[in-house]
């Protein structure tokens, strides 16, 4: 077999490994799919009307959806770079450096299965948003270009969260990262368009890669206008995940730490 | 006589302080080498540079032909390494961790389950075979670890203080299995802090202190050159302990504890000797102890320090004040 062949065939074991803690706990999943259903609830529910009217045409689910969609991919990150940090900081990995296996298998078979759960709780709450009054009214053409968008996004969050997990020494040290991934959707367009913040926040919100991500989605499945964003989304997520991707690669051939 | 390792002018600094400096080693295929040291004395770097997760600064290691820095994939491809601190994936059950080292090592399907049965057999495991890891308790842990390293049946084995924290049974079985890998051919690169352990299992051993090899040899040359041994006889009074003084001569005398300790390789006939010596006199020996050199009397004798206290800067001053 080729060098390439053992590459694939470490990083598919790797995925089922990650697959299998993920069966172990799937409480993983849960919360990753649990949390964005309560805020669509939540905000639907209790500001929807109020969110409405300052909006003006157009049902607030409809708007909402888009980035709903987006904070489910953030809250994936957690678990992704908790698995990523636990790994690192109990030694496994040093097990794995002494092998004789393909080096990048052990973060690709992390990525490959972070980036299918994530894909999977995000088809979860499409489904359930549906259930609850959310209308696309994309074709199947559109369809598969939102989902290229958010395979990018999820591709993005992944690697920086990798990158994180074996950058921190403990997980205590991944809360930073955590914290700033699972805020930044709300100060951008997910729930209100920036137009209506007021200073500084409206400047970050119009600037933030969020916000090009969530436009550009809405513009996919509810037809709205994307505003020229898609080009930004695109760099934004492949600039990301190449960073995320770089960084991690860097990290994981540090000597070991001590 | 082939080498599995040799390492010359190995070093390594971290943060600008010395671990390792300058070490030289040699080891002999198909025996196992002891590297004993203190807490701190550099062996768990010495076994990371060896086994290529940490780049020496200096000198140049081969493990099975092959250089750690230029071939590390070679070098991987015919080591096995069982650390400190158990590498085992606690989310998986102890069949799972061996069937991925398994899938690791591109073993066919019936195969795989074969070796990990088999392997769960032999470290006394089948029935924690199905349970997770993280129910496992340290010693059932250190075996499965040790199990892992075997899945690809290593040509070289790296044991890190395999028997640290173990209990006395634990450790007997870590013992007898790395005499069975011995005995089929393994090379065993062995750390411990234990000087008992590495004289029940090394073909040879190097001391290490300060990042340095202060002494080496077989165990029986590493003893000699100790003059920790002796016997320690305890008498009932007074007049016993100034009679064995003066038929034995030249022993070290305990007056608050009624004690002699005789210079002695500790031996069943030396103790026979011994005793037969003061039959004809009044004294009347309480109680025989041998003691026998432990890894404090190597390093007292090779230092002039004491093993427990290594940290430079140390001292039994500061530490009381704690």
């Amino acid at each position: 077999m080729t060098t390439l062949t053992f590459a694939v065939r470490d990083s598919a074991t790797m995925t089922r490994r990650s697959f299998r803690h993920l069966s172990r706990y799937p409480v993983t999943l849960v919360v990753a799919v649990v949390v964005p259903v309560l805020l669509l609830l939540m905000f639907v529910g209790i500001f929807g009307t109020a969110l409405k009217a300052a909006l003006g045409a157009g049902s607030y689910i409809d708007y909402v959806v888009p980035g709903i969609i987006a904070i489910t991919a953030v809250y994936g990150c957690q678990a992704t770079t908790l698995a990523v940090n636990r790994d690192s900081s109990e030694g496994i990995i040093a097990r794995f450096r002494t092998m004789a296996i393909s080096p990048s298998s052990v973060l690709n078979g992390h990525a490959a299965g972070a980036l299918l759960r994530t894909l999977a709780s995000v088809v979860i709450v499409i489904g359930v948003s549906i259930g609850l009054g959310f209308r696309p009214t994309a074709d199947p053409g559109r369809w598969l270009a939102a989902a290229g968008v958010i395979v990018l996004l999820a591709l993005a969050l992944t690697w920086l969260s990798v990158a994180f997990g074996l950058a921190a020494k403990a997980a205590e040290g991944t809360t930073g990262f955590l914290l700033i991934v699972q805020l930044l959707p709300f100060i951008s367009s997910a729930f209100i368009a920036p137009g209506q913040m007021s200073g500084a926040v409206r400047w970050f919100a119009a600037n933030e890669p969020f916000t090009p991500v969530i436009n550009t989605l809405r513009g996919l499945l509810t037809g709205t206008p994307s505003g020229g964003t898609v080009l930004a989304a695109v760099a934004w997520c492949a600039g990301l995940a190449l960073g995320g991707y770089l960084w991690a690669r860097i990290l994981s051939r540090r000597d070991i730490n001590r | 006589m082939t080498s599995a390792i040799t390492a010359t002018g190995l070093r390594k600094s971290f943060g600008g302080k010395a671990v390792l400096d300058g070490i030289d080693l040699e080891v002999a295929a198909g025996t196992t080498f002891s590297l004993l040291g203190p807490n701190g004395a550099g062996k768990t770097t010495a076994v990371q540079i060896m086994s290529t997760v940490v780049h020496a600064d200096g000198g140049e290691v081969r493990v099975a032909g092959h250089d750690v820095a230029r071939d590390p994939a070679a070098v991987r491809a015919a080591i096995g390494v069982t650390g400190q601190f158990s590498a085992v994936d606690n989310l998986l059950t102890g069949e799972e961790n061996l069937l991925l080292m398994a899938d690791l090592h591109h073993l066919g399907r019936a195969d795989r389950r074969r070796r990990a049965a088999a392997l769960l057999d032999q470290f006394d495991l089948a029935g924690a075979g199905r349970k997770p890891v993280s129910t496992y308790s340290g010693g059932m842990r250190r075996r499965l670890d040790l199990a892992m390293t075997l899945v690809g049946s290593p040509r070289i084995i790296f044991l890190d203080e395999p028997t640290t924290g173990l209990d006395p049974r634990s450790r007997r079985m870590m013992w007898q299995t790395i005499r069975e890998l011995v005995a089929s051919g393994v090379t065993i690169f062995l750390t411990t802090q234990q000087l008992d352990e590495a004289d029940e299992l090394a073909d040879r051993i190097a001391v290490l202190d300060h990042g340095k090899v202060v002494a080496a040899g077989t165990p029986e040359e590493l003893k000699r050159s100790i003059p920790g041994a002796h016997v320690r006889l305890h008498f009932a009074g007074l007049p016993g302990l100034d009679a064995a003084e003066r038929a034995l001569g030249g022993a070290l005398r305990h007056e608050d504890t009624l004690t002699l300790e005789v210079p002695s390789d500790g031996d069943a006939i030396a103790v026979r000797d011994l005793l037969n010596r003061l039959g004809g006199t009044a004294a009347e020996v309480d109680e025989v102890s041998v003691h026998t050199p432990d890894l404090d009397d190597v390093f007292f004798a090779l230092t002039g320090r004491s093993a427990a206290d290594t940290t430079p800067g140390t001292t039994p001053e500061m530490e009381n004040a704690r």
